[in-house]
């Protein structure tokens, strides 16, 4: 588990190294606007913390490479989230992304049978291609900004997966998201559609003994540009509900991202994501620090 | 010969002072590049035509030493560039000025304006315009009337 987190930090590091190094000859970063990269949702992608927005990450423009890091804790009320990725965006076209999320099932692990603290494991390694229109600057045209993107998840409990009925350990999700910012407004809208068999972002395997085919899932942000430095915004996400031993709804989060300065960006959130594992309603904080060029 | 170049003189338009004279085109309003706003909602939240003049006089203080943009000023006439930017501003901004200057398109050609020099010039702006003390939400209305223009002031 460590050498994995430790794994995660050095690519992220890597990442970093790499686009601040990337000085081609008429290659320049920064130019983007404050906020406008988005923040790091749960699986790595550039977006809110629940959804994935058609935007890219970075400060860079069409001339450069821009990249961030986060590390995001999410406590629940019986489980923790955590998870640290870095991500990079290439020429404001490209983004590609790697995040390593840790599920730590505390107290309630030892009700599950599983022992106190045991932790579900996983990596998702995911790529964002922008393919039409500027989420910022086009703002006589109704058209959004849109994206596809896939994301390749890798849980590392294939045993117990199976065993509470998950059909595969490894997965993969494909989306489009279309974000839009109405500045007239001052309003930033996301709406993406989500081909995905994920249970529980994947942390529980893919597919189920109930379900197991792709059926599109909904995520959407709704957020205010407050201030120049705050967006406060409400998301909801739906997720499958593929496994007979537990149900699994929707979630919802209540986010506020602060740029604290040009590159750093705090986000905290009130998040209900829903029964996870027999454990009714798991809410709780979202923080997440994402580190950006 | 004298009487040629007295035509010639006579053909250029009116240069107004302190400014250097450009080639010839057609005045009009439609080269602002957007429709202004209804009203004297936004002129009021921008102090009228002197909140205006004072965010203009600030914002090209600060684009022609900004590191990031200052070259492509040096070779402009920053007095033309702080009339007209007025002018434009403020016929958005329904203050009842008449924009005089040439299209987005043509009074930035060939400076190979780049995504990120937009950026930082709507970073100065912002500046300018918190400055001026003009709320947030009126800022964001009239940088959306502004944002498209990036369109014909990038060039690939």
């Amino acid at each position: 588990m460590r050498t994995v987190k430790t794994y995660a930090v050095t690519i992220a590091i890597a990442l970093l190294a790499a686009a601040s190094s990337a000085h081609a000859d008429e290659m320049r970063s920064g130019g983007k606007l404050v906020l406008t990269g988005g923040v790091t949702s749960v699986e790595g992608a550039a977006g809110g913390g629940l959804a994935t927005w058609a935007v890219i990450t970075g400060n860079e423009t069409d001339a450069g490479i821009g990249a961030s890091v986060n590390i995001t804790d999410v406590p629940l009320t019986d489980f923790n989230l955590t998870a640290i990725g870095g991500k990079i965006g290439w020429r404001d076209r490209v983004e590609v992304s790697f995040q390593h999320i840790t599920f730590d099932t505390r107290k309630a692990g030892a009700a599950l049978g599983l022992g106190r603290n045991f932790r579900f494991d996983q990596n998702v390694i995911g790529a964002k291609v922008r393919i039409i229109g500027d989420a910022v600057y086009d703002q006589d045209r109704i058209l959004p900004q849109i994206a596809i993107g896939v994301q390749y998840k890798l849980a590392n409990q294939g045993a117990i997966i199976r065993a509470v009925g998950g059909r595969q350990s490894r997965g993969t999700d494909f989306y489009v998201a279309a974000t839009k910012v109405v500045l007239s407004k001052s309003l930033v809208l996301d709406a993406t559609m989500r081909l995905t068999k994920a249970n529980q972002f994947g942390l529980l395997g893919f597919g189920g003994d109930k379900v197991d085919r792709y059926r599109p899932q909904f995520e959407g942000s709704a957020a205010v540009l407050l201030t120049p430095r705050l967006v406060i915004g409400a998301e909801y996400r739906s997720k499958p509900d593929n496994l007979g031993f537990a149900r699994e709804q929707g979630g919802y989060d209540l986010f506020a991202a602060w740029s604290l300065m040009r590159n750093i960006t705090l986000t905290a959130a009130y998040t209900d994501l829903g029964d996870i594992a027999t454990f009714r309603s798991q809410r709780g904080a979202f923080l997440s620090l994402q580190g950006g060029f | 010969m004298l009487s040629i170049i007295l035509a010639a003189a006579a053909a250029v338009q009116t240069v107004p002072p302190g400014e250097e004279p450009v080639e010839r085109y057609t005045q009009s309003n439609a080269n602002a590049g957007a429709k202004p706003f209804s009203g004297d909602e936004m002129l009021k939240a921008f102090h009228g035509r002197d909140g205006i003049n004072r965010i203009v006089d600030d914002l090209v203080d600060h684009l022609v030493v900004d590191k990031r943009i200052a070259d492509i000023f040096k070779a402009q006439d920053v007095v033309r560039l702080r009339r007209t930017l007025k002018e434009q501003f403020c016929f958005i901004l329904n203050g009842g000025c008449d924009y005089s200057g040439r299209t987005m398109k043509e009074a930035h050609k060939d400076l190979g304006i780049q995504s990120a020099d937009v950026g930082a010039l709507v970073e100065n702006l912002q500046a300018a315009m918190r400055k001026e003390g003009v709320p947030w939400f009126a800022q964001n209305r009239f940088l959306a009337k502004l944002a498209p223009m990036k369109r014909d002031t990038v060039e690939r």
